[in-house]
């Protein structure tokens, strides 16, 4: 089942009806709007980066050490909306989906190509809106990522450009969601059934139903917000008879299943990657995407965790904490699977297997330590401490950031038909690895001890803690500097890359590297022994 | 996807369907001339979901789908009620 680039013009090369940058920007190529969300998610990341560095000068010393407290609140609030509404959120769905799902499914695009690129157009539109409102009007807004009521209309900074920008954010997810899952309930190969679809496609599935079905929720919030702050209409505002605790439920309805669009496609890619460096069938193909559906599916009921000191109810508080645990137990499924998959593989390390198995690791560590979190008396203790943001940050950073990165190293030869230098992509790895364990790991510690997240200053006793984490802020990004360089140089002038470089079983690896344009000559059909992960 | 068969809806079927919304629409204009108290917004939810159901089926063709989108439709509107019931368990316990 080998497919021949026999028309000769891959999707890089290839000359439509529109030349040089508008033959990108105007092109609704599956593969060319993946490499265009890749640009511009690395764009913002970079910006987000820089931002949280910005943060973390500022805490290297107790009081003002490079800004004010206000331009501090202001930080934190633009890295949360850019790190969440612009990176993570479409990350792994936006870029990697793109670029492989209508590949992995044997597809030559998704069902709605110009859906496809008006999301794009959506998703730039809201990075706009939202630097609109960083730089123009009354200040950058102060309210963290969250807008929570009643500050966030309050507030006399520049908030309704970031939330209208947000609000558009959303609807570039749902046509993306809406886009995926008629593609892959109507594309697929023939003889690609069900049980025969690579698990990154069925995260992508499940990401898919909570793009379609959790995001409207947050767009109907954010616009309740701007009447708020417009009109004065009474709904989270306590001095009208609203309710601020209303907002945030509607708002943790959808941000928590988020943080599963988030983490779902970063399994999904662990789960292609681990097979493929274990040159092994997967450890319980069945249970893992039971795994993914129950984790989509309980992830909608469990939002009020975030809300446990809050005002809630006892009963619901309860509630929430018991389900929270339960989500826990899919999670666990896949670290097992995984873990089972090494276990007399064939391994061959290399860059992506090295993100991968950190994944592990870092997942690990944010997962159970989401459980201090979870259960009621020990989330009183270190709410809204730095705990919070080491754990937030382990399992979104280290959780879908390394996955991105597993994914990125594990593709990059199939998507510009070039290979990096292996030396220095596990090189920037380690540094990587090294600085973000010291960047976070201190500020379980500190949020233990009773350092609260968001302000600019804290007290003497944290200084050690904060100076360390500081400290490896600085090593993280000699890390990514080192990846980036590594990526962009390579994918100009690295060494032209097999069509199969890993020995993958996935229907990618059959087509040439760089896909042609239609991706195959003939539509592919599999057979009744042909799978994803048939290494026997 | 184009060689599947479609089902031609009758316009009279369309009329009769748009007739029904205009009048549950008027219905539930009048229904909150009545008295009702805690009622009234179960009231106007009713004659909501009953042209919801109108809709869905007639209008986006859902009566003559394949079972599965039913499945689909219905998990998506379960997934709703879930999620009014949950924050009802703080509201309600308060």
């Amino acid at each position: 089942m080998q497919t021949t680039a026999v028309n000769g013009a891959n999707y890089l090369t290839y000359q439509g009806k529109y030349k040089g940058l508008l033959g990108w920007i105007l092109s609704t190529d599956h593969k060319r709007i993946g490499l265009l969300y890749l640009y511009s998610i690395a764009t913002m990341f970079t910006t987000g980066v820089l931002l949280g560095l910005a943060m973390k000068f500022e805490l290297l010393a107790p009081g003002k050490t490079i800004m004010e407290a206000q331009t501090y609140n202001s930080v934190f609030t633009v890295h949360g909306v850019i790190m969440i509404f612009m990176v993570v959120v479409p990350g792994l769905p936006a870029v990697f989906g793109n670029l492989m799902l209508p590949i992995m499914i044997g597809a030559r695009d998704v069902a709605f190509p110009k859906l496809n690129l008006l999301s794009w157009w959506l998703y730039v539109a809201g990075v706009f809106l939202v630097l609109a409102a960083l730089l123009f009007g009354k200040g950058s807004p102060d309210t963290g990522w969250t807008f929570y009521a009643p500050y966030s209309f309050k507030t006399g900074t520049n908030m309704l450009p970031a939330i209208f920008g947000a609000f558009v954010l959303g609807f570039s997810s749902i046509l993306t969601g809406l886009n995926f899952l008629v593609t892959i309930h109507r594309l697929r190969c023939k003889g690609m059934k069900w049980m025969k679809l690579p698990l990154f496609v069925w995260t992508l599935y499940g990401t898919a139903w909570i793009q379609l079905l959790a995001t409207p929720v947050v767009g109907i919030t954010l616009v309740l917000v701007a009447l708020e702050r417009v009109f004065g209409v009474g709904i989270f505002d306590p001095a009208l008879g609203g309710d601020p605790i209303l907002y945030q439920h509607l708002f943790w309805i959808y941000s928590h299943p988020a943080v599963y669009i988030m983490i779902l496609p970063a399994m999904g890619a662990i789960s292609e990657i681990i097979p493929t460096f274990a040159q092994k069938h997967i450890f319980g193909y069945k249970a893992l995407i039971a795994s993914t559906m129950a984790i989509a599916f309980v992830g909608y009921l469990v939002w009020g965790h975030h809300m446990f000191t809050a005002g809630m109810s006892g009963t619901a508080q309860y509630y929430f904490s018991l389900l929270t645990f339960i989500v826990a137990i899919p999670s666990a499924i896949k670290v097992f699977n995984w873990i089972s998959t090494l276990y007399k593989g064939s391994i061959n390390v290399q860059t992506p297997f090295y993100w991968a198995v950190s994944f592990i690791f870092v997942f690990m560590i944010g997962g159970l330590s989401g459980l201090v979190l979870g259960a009621l008396a020990t989330d009183v203790h270190v709410h809204d401490t730095a705990f919070v943001v080491a754990h937030f940050h382990y399992i979104v950073f280290g959780g879908t950031g390394f996955a991105f990165f597993a994914a990125i190293h594990y593709w990059f030869p199939k998507i510009f038909g070039r290979m990096y230098d292996k030396a220095w992509a596990n090189t920037g790895w380690l540094v990587f690895f090294v600085g973000f364990l010291a960047l976070y790991t201190p500020m379980f510690y500190l949020g233990m001890m009773g350092m609260p997240r968001r302000y600019y200053d804290y007290l003497e006793e944290f200084h050690g803690g904060n100076i360390l984490s500081t400290f490896g802020s600085w090593v993280l990004v000699t890390g990514f500097i080192i990846i980036v360089v590594n990526l962009v140089r390579s994918a100009r002038k690295g060494a032209p890359a097999e069509a199969n470089p890993w020995h993958g079983r996935t229907l990618e690896w059959t087509v040439p590297s760089p896909p042609p344009v239609l991706n195959f000559d003939e539509e592919p059909v599999l057979g009744e022994k042909d799978g994803p992960y048939n290494y026997e | 996807m184009s060689g599947e068969k479609h089902h031609i809806v009758p316009y009279r079927l369309y009329f009769v369907v748009l007739i029904a919304l205009l009048a549950l629409t008027f219905a539930s204009v009048w229904i909150t001339s009545i008295e009702l108290r805690d009622y009234t917004v179960a009231a106007a939810l009713l004659f909501a979901i009953v042209k919801s159901y109108l809709v869905l089926n007639y209008f986006m063709h859902l009566k003559y789908d394949k079972p599965y989108i039913k499945i689909m439709v219905g998990f998506v509107f379960a997934i709703f009620l879930v999620m009014i019931v949950i924050t009802f368990l703080d509201y309600l316990y308060r």
